[in-house]
């Protein structure tokens, strides 16, 4: 009898799988960072999968800045009822008091909410390691990044230090107060993420879908108004286009694409075709040369 | 593949592709050679051609046209010191196959980082530049590869057009380079005439070279084979990774199969012990299986209760793998701190940690010449043959059979680091040896608090069993149950202890090991007595 071999997506899948099942054996309190996005959804689907029949031993983390999508509150909500995991909202009170926005403060918006967010999230609850759906394709200084990233007690990268990953051994041995991120989806690439999406059927936010979406163009980006929130300039207009979203974020950080990929099918015949690299819809990397790499060394996940 | 997916027809365009695509299999591979080889410019150019490298990747890169070393070195850290500090891993696909390319610095560091990049790698892509040809830099990445048990080799002799696409400088090169693959052991090796800055033979044929009918790299690339193809065909093997304890009633254990295929009714081995059980279900969230094969991670459940936790490893019990305790092994020294022979180590193989350490290191690897040299420490990028010493049993297997029970890592107990890897090359004192070697049987009669002797009994018969010496435990519990389940009033306690005598002495002369960890006064015990609580270990 000759046994099947395994397809490139049942091969990344039972990766993922045996890295969340290593984590949670060796550590104490791990915790899934679910942001709503395509590869949380991944990640929480192979959570499933991990630990079936049991209910994932973790809760859910959510490091909110209140300036998501509306859409994705709606899918975190139902999501996280249905898998019967416990969430956790967490918002940065000092960003809440002094009512951070992506409008008037600029990059501090994302330091404030998400990195002092998550490392408040990170000590007050105690986690001592947080899968993370970052992938190695995303970004250049993601491509060296370990599966089992170490962060020192103060929550900071240093790419010098990190230890050598061989076969599928991975030492989660730490200090006290040192925590570990941990990429099951690190080699991954967006084109297996939206496979498997379609493979596995599994549910994601309609944003990801082509739909007609009030939107006004700036500074050369193509933003959604979500809500009320969002302050028009002089001579901006709202104007209905139909877009869809690559990744998804604050809404006025996000770009859209305009697009006709109305279905899972034409979004990845569009990918196909593709020519810009997924985070160029996120302002954030473009700050300065390197930003993710600072971001990181400063505790961003 | 743009071209495919004319909008009309885009949805079933994607479906037929999709589908098809579902069906590629996943090779992973390690480039080596220094960036004067253009191990640069053949990564992008495969990712350039895989249509891989969008628009605005290639913008930040675009000083140097097609010069990829930028994409390369990717943390700033490196840039500000002009280093490159760690494997980076790259992505990209064919119609046939998705890779994942594992790209090895070639500078100081380069032991360390490629033997961890090899370590996952199925293949590996060695880059010589055709007016150097086979350099000791080649040899020696040769040699890391053949370590880490690649036993496919890609050649790619680049910058042929700076040799006038000479047939024969190629058919020089690959000649000697033959001669390298075959005395380190690397089965197979194809050497491909290339000039990668132009894509000659990368992804498309040479019209320069049209003496040359092999594949191109692409081509080769695809038709390797990965390795779990192999592990099917071979015995059942899964380390525990986690028990599921999914309500009341559930117990399962999962893990990754490391080799071979198992089907409920399959009957196993719980190793290093001694139990045997038989598979009931395999469980996955898309159902139970009716047959689970290598490289998948599985839920596995018995059809009756028995003792397994994470770090046992569930084996065909036709065809269990070695325990041993001690282990001869090639080391690859990963850490600035030195190996300290004596100290003890973490040592993590499968998902067993242990303690362990060196006891004796046999000799070097001369980096330069390959041939083994004298030395008493490992430091960072040496690369030595060790004994190293465990201090209790653990499934282990030569390297050369299998990665998942013959690779191993050390973690420094202090710093918790990752140390050193470990190649298994033989197991000395291993298991399967007869036990009519060790001639006869003996009694321990064991005294100390009733918890501790069976904890100690317990750890001392899986030593005894690694080395293959059939030992038995005779505990209260077990003894109750059934022979003296009978006795009871005032004459049972002399009885008792008269059964126990005639049972171990019984035993010991069939040759068992026999641990008394029940109570037995001093004067009843025949052969000799272990204080458990001294911690004491008698000698074997």
């Amino acid at each position: 009898m000759t046994a099947p071999t395994l397809t490139h997506l049942d091969a990344l899948e039972a990766e993922a799988i045996h890295i969340m099942r290593e984590v949670v054996a060796e550590c104490e309190r791990p915790v899934m960072l679910y942001s709503c996005g395509k590869d949380s959804s991944v990640m929480l689907h192979l959570a499933k999968k991990a630990f079936f029949p049991a209910r994932p031993p973790f809760p859910l983390l959510h490091v909110d800045t209140t300036w998501k999508f509306r859409a994705m509150y709606a899918l975190r909500d139902k999501v996280a009822a249905e898998s019967g995991m416990e969430l956790i909202v967490h918002r940065n009170p000092e960003a809440e008091a002094q009512g951070i926005n992506p409008f008037d403060h600029g990059s501090r918006h994302t330091d404030a909410w998400k990195t002092e967010g998550l490392k408040q999230a990170l000590d007050q609850h105690g986690f001592d390691a947080a899968f993370g759906g970052a992938r190695r394709d995303e970004e250049k200084s993601r491509a060296k990044e370990r599966i089992l990233s170490f962060r020192s007690a103060s929550h900071r990268w240093d790419p010098r230090t990190q230890r050598p990953e061989l076969w599928n051994l991975y030492n989660a041995r730490k200090a006290t107060g040192e925590t570990i991120r941990v990429f099951p989806l690190s080699n991954w690439t967006e084109l297996d993420v939206w496979q498997y999406i379609y493979r596995e059927g599994i549910e994601i936010v309609p944003l990801y879908l082509a739909a007609p979406r009030p939107t006004v163009e700036r500074d050369g980006i193509i933003v959604m108004v979500d809500d009320e929130r969002f302050p028009l300039r002089n001579g901006e207009q709202v104007i209905e286009r139909t877009v869809r979203f690559r990744t998804m974020g604050c809404y006025p950080l996000t770009g859209a694409t305009e697009s006709n990929a109305r279905t899972l099918p034409e979004v990845i015949a569009e990918m196909l075709t593709a020519t810009t690299s997924e985070r160029q819809g996120r302002a954030i990397d473009h700050d300065q040369p390197a930003s993710m790499e600072r971001k990181k060394a400063e505790g961003y996940f | 593949m743009a071209d495919a997916y004319a909008p009309a027809d885009a949805r079933a365009a994607v479906e037929a592709f999709l589908a098809a695509n579902q069906a590629t299999s996943l090779l992973r591979f390690i480039t080596c050679g220094s960036v004067d080889d253009g191990k640069s410019t053949l990564i992008g150019r495969l990712l350039y051609d895989a249509k891989l490298l969008f628009e605005d990747q290639v913008e930040a890169l675009e000083d140097g046209g097609l010069d990829f070393a930028s994409l390369v070195d990717g943390l700033s850290a490196e840039r500000e010191q002009g280093i490159t500090i760690d494997v980076a891993y790259r992505y990209f696909a064919t119609d046939k196959r998705k890779f994942i390319v594992a790209d090895a610095p070639g500078h100081e560091q380069y032991t360390r980082n490629m033997a961890t990049g090899a370590s996952t790698a199925d293949a590996a892509v060695i880059l010589v530049d055709a007016r150097k040809g086979v350099l000791n830099q080649t040899r020696r990445h040769s040699y890391i590869a053949a370590l880490l048990g690649i036993r496919e080799v890609v050649l790619v002799v680049n910058k042929m057009d700076l040799v006038f696409n000479d047939q024969a400088v190629f058919n020089l090169i690959a000649a000697e380079y033959r001669a390298v693959a075959d005395k380190l052991g690397i089965g197979a090796v194809q050497a491909i005439p290339a000039a990668a800055l132009h894509g000659d033979n990368v992804s498309r044929k040479s019209a320069a070279m049209p003496w040359y009918d092999g594949p191109t790299l692409i081509e080769q690339l695809e038709r390797i084979p990965v390795r779990t193809a192999d592990a099917a065909a071979e015995p059942f093997r899964m380390a525990v990774q986690w028990v599921n304890r999914a309500g009341q009633d559930f117990r399962g254990y999962a893990g990754t199969i490391s080799s071979g295929c198992v089907r409920p009714g399959d009957t196993v081995r719980i190793l290093p012990g001694e139990a045997r059980c038989v598979v009931d279900r395999i469980v996955t969230a898309d159902g139970d299986l009716d047959e689970a094969v290598a490289g998948q991670a599985v839920t596995l459940t018995f059809t009756e209760e028995v003792g397994c936790a994470r770090g046992d490893v569930i084996a065909a019990a036709s065809q269990p793998p070695s325990v041993a305790d001690r282990l001869d092994a090639m080391l690859v020294w990963m850490a600035g701190e030195p190996l300290v022979p004596g100290r003890a180590y973490w040592l993590k193989i499968g998902t067993q940690l242990v303690s362990a350490s060196v006891a004796r290191v046999v000799d070097l690897v001369d980096m330069a010449t390959l041939e083994p040299r004298h030395g008493e420490a490992l430091h960072l990028n040496d690369i030595g043959r060790c004994e190293l010493v465990l201090d209790r049993p653990v499934v282990a297997l030569p390297y050369a059979e299998s990665r998942d029970f013959g690779g191993f890592i050390l973690i420094d107990r202090a710093s918790n680091g990752t140390v050193a890897a470990g190649m298994v090359q033989a197991l000395p004192d291993s298991a399967g040896e007869p036990a009519a070697e060790h001639g006869h049987g003996r009694i321990l009669w064991l005294s100390g608090a009733p918890d501790e002797r069976i904890a100690f009994a317990r750890r001392y018969q899986q030593r005894m069993q690694a080395r293959g010496r059939p030992t038995v435990v005779l505990d209260e519990e077990g003894l109750q149950v059934g022979l003296n389940s009978d006795l009871s009033g005032p004459h049972a306690e002399p009885e008792r202890q008269r059964r126990i005598r005639e049972l171990a002495r019984m035993m010991s002369e069939a040759g068992l090991v026999v641990l008394v960890a029940t109570d037995m006064p001093a004067d009843e015990r025949h052969g000799t007595s272990v204080d458990v609580s001294k911690g004491d270990l008698p000698d074997d």
